[in-house]
């Protein structure tokens, strides 16, 4: 009998909504015939009824609390046990700090692969097929597994949680397995919050190599500021100095998802794109109506920027 | 320290979308015409803090080490240009087409070769598949602590501290050396290789290491024996959605544009 097992992960103490929908697409996937579904968690078994009540069958909690420190080699034995215990073939984890370091450790320790990232999942002749996106976006890359178990991390927000149903049954019971504490967690902190984030900003104004000027960055601050949003910047911009690498949108920069991204001249390599293709709403603005970054967008214009970003600053200054 | 640092050579991902083409019968990518690959942009930033933990330490040496066709020499050359002292490239045709398992597994392989060394470090994920899996593979592989995603890094004794990125702030560890830490664009910008250090790193030595140098089995390594299959390579179809606006000049254009967002509540 197969079977999916989640690796859940909490937030201060309570399930983190990811798990939520890591359980969501294993809901699919036993409606696929992956068979049934297991939670793993490290902390008390009370966790274990908000994990049922998302479309867990079972829950496993790892009760050790050398689990607490999070980090991936004492995870392992742990989630391990629990594959054993369950039965699953299939391991789900997020694509998040957490799943990021444990989705690799765990797969090598029991020689087999781990899909990161996943995008789209589903059993196919009984076995698990993924898709994922590389090449910065640029390409989508499907995979199948050689060996089991087929562990996945999942992109956040790629699966939708299902309602949580108080009336959903099924039994907890814990594990008490860890590994051993080489490296040691000497604290944490939360990123700081003063002023307006880049990864925050509800708004995203940012310029590119296309500016060819480095003063046009005020224009594109004074826009942004209007707009109560914060300003970014290409990697080509940064690297030519023009605007700080803190500013920087991109796969070696800042991701963003702002409700709004204006893109100002701004070609859409996936370097760049890499870092704000999760934004809800494009604006391109682009001398070149071929550019990458106009086709992603909801609207563009096309046309030079020195003349329409002032004049936009203009009309909304008069809708304000 | 002996520090052993691990470079890839991957596509520009400066490269136009319009000339990013997959040939989807091979599963490959097609290189862009007239487009140099170039080094991972996180590898620079891994030469860079093993550089920078060997001048504090008052010195040591660096290896790096790639695997990758003939060309990713260039990649190596970029590290010593950096500072490093040594390459070695890891180059054999069974290695076309193998995964970022078996990669791990025949890098592993390498270092073990190279022998005894103090840190492994490597960008926290290669910017072609950005799957991010191979520092933890070769500490599995070797039996050494990982740690990653640092942006800060401190020899203490015989151990090491370092600040890691998460995805909502800050954590600070602390591993027992040998360990492997992938390292962070947050790290800071890596030194640009002068002209001088150019010149001088034309004449380090680069070993070329093929499968059978580093015992790797042949059931280890080629795209047959892939521990992730790949069963397609496409670009996605993007359906442009795009409204372009209109308008006699761009400050009518811009007016328009205005009030398309304000409809929309986006401003």
């Amino acid at each position: 009998m197969p079977g999916i097992l989640v690796v859940a992960e909490t937030a201060d103490g309570a399930i983190a909504p990811i798990s939520f929908e890591l359980l969501g697409a294993a809901r699919q996937l036993s409606a696929q015939g992956g068979g049934s579904v297991t939670a793993f968690v490290a902390g008390p078994e009370s966790l274990g009824a908000a994990l049922i009540s998302h479309g867990a069958d079972s829950v496993i909690a790892g009760t050790s609390a050398a689990l607490a420190s999070g980090t991936a080699e004492v995870l392992v034995p742990a989630v391990t046990a629990a594959i054993t215990q369950s039965g699953a073939d299939v391991v789900l984890l997020g694509q998040t700090s957490f799943g990021r370091d444990l989705g690799p450790a765990l797969a090598f320790s029991l020689k087999t692969a781990v899909a990161m990232d996943c995008v789209e999942l589903k059993i196919d002749g009984g076995r698990l097929r993924v898709t994922r996106g590389c090449y910065g976006g640029n390409a989508r890359a499907e995979h199948t597994w050689k060996a089991s178990p087929q562990v996945a991390t999942v992109k956040p927000k790629s699966f939708d949680a299902l309602e949580a149903d108080a009336g959903r049954s099924g039994s907890t019971s814990a594990i008490a397995d860890a590994g051993e504490a080489r490296v040691k967690v000497l604290g944490t902190s939360k990123a700081e919050t003063t002023g307006v984030r880049l990864e925050d900003a509800p708004v995203v104004v940012s310029g590119g190599r296309g500016l060819g000027d480095p003063g046009a960055f005020k224009m594109l601050e004074e826009l942004s500021g209007l707009l109560k949003g914060a300003t970014g910047a290409s990697r080509a911009a940064c690297d030519l100095g023009w605007y700080p690498p803190s500013q920087q949108v991109g796969l070696t920069g800042k991701t963003v998802s702002p409700g709004l991204y204006i893109a100002v001249a701004i070609s859409g390599a996936s370097q760049h794109m890499a870092g704000m293709a999760g934004s809800k709403a494009i604006v391109a603005i682009n001398k070149d109506g071929d550019a990458n970054m106009v086709k992603v967008s909801k609207f563009a214009i096309v046309d030079d920027y020195k003349k329409v970003v002032p004049a936009l600053i203009e009309e909304i200054k008069k809708l304000a | 320290m002996n520090i052993i640092v691990c470079v890839k050579q991957i596509p520009d991902p400066e490269t136009p979308s319009s000339s990013f083409k997959v040939d989807e019968a091979a599963k490959k990518v097609i290189p862009a015409q007239g487009i140099a690959p170039v080094v991972n942009p996180f590898d620079p930033q891994a030469t860079e803090a093993a550089l920078r933990l060997n001048e504090a330490d008052g010195g040591g040496k660096v290896t790096v080490i790639s695997l990758g066709a003939e060309s990713a020499r260039d990649a190596i050359k970029h590290a010593l240009a950096m500072g490093a002292d040594e390459g070695v490239l890891l180059n054999d045709p069974s290695f076309d087409g193998i995964d970022n398992f078996q990669t791990a597994v025949a890098l592993a392989k390498a270092i073990q070769k190279v022998g005894e060394f103090d840190l492994i470090l490597m960008g926290r994920s290669a910017a072609d598949w950005d799957m991010g899996v191979v520092p933890s593979g070769v500490g599995q592989l070797l039996g050494v602590p990982v740690v990653s995603v640092a942006k800060a890094i401190e020899k203490n004794g015989g151990s090491v501290k370092v600040e890691r990125v998460l995805d909502d702030g800050f954590q600070t560890v602390e591993a027992p050396l040998p360990a492997i830490v992938s390292v962070s664009n947050e790290f800071g910008e890596p030194r640009y290789p002068q002209l001088r250090q150019i010149m001088l790193a034309a004449k380090k030595t680069v070993q070329i290491w093929s499968a059978a140098d580093i015992g790797l089995g042949a059931e280890e390594t080629g795209a047959a024996n892939r521990w992730l299959p790949l069963e397609a390579l496409y670009v996605p179809k993007v359906e442009s959605n795009v409204e372009i606006i209109e308008g006699d000049s761009p400050e009518e254009k811009a007016r328009n544009l205005a009030q398309k967002l304000r409809a929309a509540k986006l401003i």
